[in-house]
């Protein structure tokens, strides 16, 4: 559902005042919903029907002091998204944004489900775009209110009264800053509708805002969940099984015991935790133990054997996810077809804050501090697993020391709370950078099987498309539905922004079981951008044609993807020759609701050092809340999946991951990461996501990028495994 | 016991000898600006000082410590160039996560303090050991080259 379906007469607004709940507030909710707990609560403080609907909910509270406080569902993980929240209410509410700070919302999935995602989560890049509509509607509503307020105590019509920088000017030059009116205006009916301002009446909105949350991070001030102390708290660290699904058989701990700091050692089902008074103490710690592991029957996987039965899986028909067009006639008419393999290995998320969950668990009351885009399955795993109801679990939300996806899963906090269960002090589980990659949800590995039927004259007919990999969505929420198609898996790939008179889009599931699967920066449109911009510029070689022309004329039901392509062409000055071993090459497509192109122009050398000279993207991601955090997601999204591309595969041996640390598992580092220039397209469309769009797009232009270069086309990341390395220097 | 400076603070630690800088840091005297990323020098979250250079501390034992001037994040912006990393970080919106950054300001700072205004392929060389896997790279290089150190210095 887009916002401009869903008008401001079919939303509903809470309203509430007193001391309860600390002046004006009002809550945002997209219709469909009932909020029995908040309703419940509101209707106590006078100002509900039972019938308010739910959803999104956000609140917008104006306190006595004239400050502002947003409860946000989505949470600030380096993206932004806080800054962003707090732009959007100020623009509409007319107050400065220095005024408006952003709490993250307690675990309520009655009250904070993501309108799309059904779920509360701060992911797939939703933050902006699900905020925008209710946020400004309330912050507007706020407004009106509260000039009422005022002009009900000058006694004059609102309509002349205005409100700027959180006061309200009456027509003779009165004035009443908010926090004297909230209590007035809280016992003010609703408004029937309210008219939001226009684009070009944004004075905040499309500027660019600092970052509200960053001073704390250049003072060493700001608080992580690893940097938590709570009284009385011990640290605690694991060795979990090292081949998934393992067991514990058996556990000598006499040495660990004696180790000066390890206060206990902890059995849980397939690992084995020490606590200590410090974290250097529960390593030593853990290193005395003799363990015995039951390995189970994931023991003898190699990645080999998983290749393959991918490989075998993306010859299959699995499900028909989408069929327009006659795919089988095309292709036993084509004059001629093309077939290409693309592959994308399973990868780490690897954020630099490792895994960490502080925990208490006394008999009557669990207490969480933990960084988390999933509050609420937080709270719903720690009521599992230590035998309280949900209503006993408390869980505070933590700053996030990086996640792309990682903190989406809750494994580890369920871990922390089945050690906590067992000691009568918090803990705070610190898992090793080890424990960490060896133990991540890792992003899947994927065959895409593309068959493209070609014409006499050369023209596109139409592709198959196979999609063979782990369902992520399957694991995540339990099971596909009955039609077998993981919507995630096939997103992009069903919807192309080429026009093809045949289209068919089969999905082979294929889950590994030796390695869990999860959401990564990019899931579904990443994997399928790779595919079809590989694809697509591998037919337009063939066809004999410039790349981006080839593009074009395929994409006439997209003006603004061909917008973003011409742009970042032109901008990359894609018509300019290169020497020999030189080469550009660009990747475009629709994802997370905006259109981005992205060319790199780089150079290989005789012995694989490949020199990254350019890298330019073109974004329309809508109307923009704050340039700087879309340049700074663009930027930073792009690198890190250039490491990515680069660098990384997760590989398994006896069922073992390989990569351990930052050794075997290299990362970009500055003096190998390129610049990245950023190039916005204004627009006055809706927001689209922004943070995983960059990422999406790095790996298809880096490889074509090569094969323009070195004519070879690599159709499987990364690029290290075909012996290519980065290269510094323009 | 251990005699150790942190900050300009002497402090008589009872800690073995081969814990590493970081968990003394961190764990027993409760700065936590100092992040742990790695545990093997990989990644650049755990810099700080040692007598103004910059270490990892997550692999320097305690003991190779004592004696000398320990600074972390917490202290550096009492220096005027430190205080204008600071500033400069914030200038260019280079935080992200921000995980990263008391390690990568710590870099900045003893790369700006022995080079007041170092080419690019000088910061390239002594930022090369901090991992930002928000991949905040071409701000932090802007950021760098904007510190008029000259100056501070």
């Amino acid at each position: 559902m887009s916002p401009s379906d869903n008008g401001v007469s079919r939303r509903r607004f809470l309203q509430g005042s007193g001391a309860a709940l600390g002046g004006l507030v009002l809550s945002t909710w997209l219709p469909g919903f009932i909020p029995h707990s908040v309703a419940a609560e509101v209707t106590a403080a006078g100002r509900l029907g039972d019938q308010a609907p739910r959803g999104y909910g956000a609140y917008v509270r104006v306190g006595h002091d004239g400050l502002v406080t947003v409860i946000s569902p989505k949470i600030e993980m380096g993206q932004g998204a806080h800054t962003g929240i707090a732009m959007m209410v100020a623009e509409e509410l007319e107050v400065p944004l220095s005024s408006v700070s952003v709490e993250d919302a307690p675990p309520d999935s009655d009250l904070y489900a993501d309108s799309l995602m059904q779920f509360q989560a701060t992911g797939g890049s939703t933050s902006t775009r699900h905020s925008w509509q209710p946020l400004r509607e309330a912050g507007a509503t706020a407004r009106l209110l509260l000039i009422q307020a005022a002009a009900a105590r000058w006694g004059v019509d609102a309509a002349q009264c205005e409100a700027r920088e959180g006061v309200v000017h009456g027509p003779a030059g009165q004035q009443l800053p908010y926090g004297e009116l909230v209590d007035a205006a809280s016992a003010l009916p609703l408004p029937e509708s309210v008219v939001l301002k226009t684009p070009e009446q944004f004075r905040l909105l499309g500027t660019p805002a600092p970052r509200l949350d960053t001073p704390n991070k250049v003072n060493g001030k700001a608080q992580f969940t690893i940097d938590l102390q709570v009284p009385g708290m011990l640290v605690a660290s694991t060795l979990t099984c090292p081949v998934y699904g393992g067991k514990l058989k058996a556990v000598d701990a006499s040495a660990a015991r004696q180790v000066p700091g390890v206060r206990d050692v902890v059995t849980l089902e397939n690992a084995v935790a020490v606590t200590a008074t410090n974290y250097w103490a529960c390593q030593q710690g853990l290193q005395a133990l003799t363990v015995e592991w039951e390995l189970g029957e994931h023991a003898g996987i190699d990645s080999e054997q998983l290749d393959a039965a991918l490989h075998s899986a993306s010859s299959k028909d699995g499900v028909v996810a989408h069929s327009s067009g006659d795919i089988d006639a095309a292709l036993s008419g084509a004059a001629s077809t093309f077939e290409a393999v693309y592959e994308q290995p399973f990868l780490s998320h690897s954020p630099l804050e490792p895994m960490t969950c502080v925990a208490q668990v006394r008999a009557d009351a669990c207490e969480l501090w933990v960084g988390t885009q999933v509050p609420a399955f937080a709270q719903q795993t720690a009521a599992a697993v230590s035998g309280l109801p949900l209503q006993r679990v408390q869980v505070h939300n933590q700053l996030i020391g990086g996640a792309f996806g990682r903190r989406l899963d809750f494994d580890f906090i369920t871990q922390a709370v089945a050690i906590a269960k067992q000691v009568d002090y918090p803990i705070k589980l610190i898992w090793s950078r080890e424990e960490d990659m060896t133990h991540d949800m890792y992003r899947p590995h994927y065959v895409d099987r593309l068959t493209a039927a070609i014409d006499a004259e050369g023209k596109l007919q139409g592709w198959q498309h196979r999609i063979a990999g782990a369902s992520v969505l399957a694991r995540y929420i339990g099971s596909l539905p009955e039609s077998g198609v993981d919507s995630d898996a096939v997103e992009v790939a069903i919807d192309p922004i080429y026009a093809l008179d045949s289209l068919q889009v089969n999905y082979i599931r294929e889950e590994p079981k030796a390695i869990p699967v999860s959401w990564w920066r990019g899931v579904g449109p990443l994997r399928s951008t790779l595919a079809l911009e590989c694809f697509i510029d591998e037919l337009a070689h063939k066809a004999g044609k410039d790349p981006v022309d080839y593009r074009l004329a395929l994409m006439g039901q997209h003006p603004r993807a061909q917008a973003v392509l011409k742009l970042a062409a032109e901008k990359a000055d894609w018509q300019t020759p290169l020497l020999a071993g030189q080469g550009r090459g660009i990747a475009v497509s629709a994802v997370f609701g905006s259109f981005v192109a992205t060319v790199v122009e780089l150079e290989v050398q005789a012995d694989k050092g490949v020199r990254i000279k350019r890298l330019v993207s073109a974004i329309d991601c809508g109307l923009v809340t704050n340039p700087t955090s879309v340049l700074a997601q663009i930027e930073g999204g792009t690198l890190f999946g250039l490491s990515a591309s680069l660098f990384n595969e997760i590989t398994l041996e006896q069922g073992q991951v390989q990569q351990s640390n930052f050794h075997n598992y290299r990362q970009l580092r500055i003096n190998e990461a390129p610049g990245v220039e950023v190039h916005i397209v204004p627009s006055s469309e809706d927001p689209g996501g922004v943070g995983e769009t960059g990422t999406a797009l790095i790996g298809p232009a880096l490889l074509n990028a090569l094969a323009a270069a070195s004519g070879e086309r690599l159709r499987r990341l990364p690029l290290s495994r075909a012996g290519y390395f980065p290269v510094k220097g323009a | 016991m251990i005699q150790l400076s942190v900050n300009g603070t002497q402090h008589q630690l009872d800690v073995p000898d081969d814990m590493p800088l970081l968990w003394v840091v961190r764990d027993v005297l409760g700065l936590t600006g100092t992040k742990f990323g790695c545990g093997i020098a990989q990644c650049g979250a755990c810099t700080v000082h040692l007598d103004g250079e910059a270490v990892r501390s997550c692999v320097l034992p305690v003991s190779a410590a004592a004696g000398r001037a320990v600074t972390t994040i917490e202290a550096v912006g009492q220096s005027a160039l430190g205080a204008q990393v600071q500033q400069a970080w914030l200038d260019h919106e280079v935080v992200q996560c921000g995980y990263c950054q008391s390690g990568q300001i710590m870099s900045a700072t003893a790369l700006l303090q022995r080079q007041p205004a170092p080419s690019d392929a000088e910061i390239d060389a002594g930022m090369a050991g901090n991992l930002c896997r928000c991949a905040t790279y071409t701000r932090i290089r802007a950021a760098i080259r904007d510190v008029d150190a000259g100056g501070a210095a």
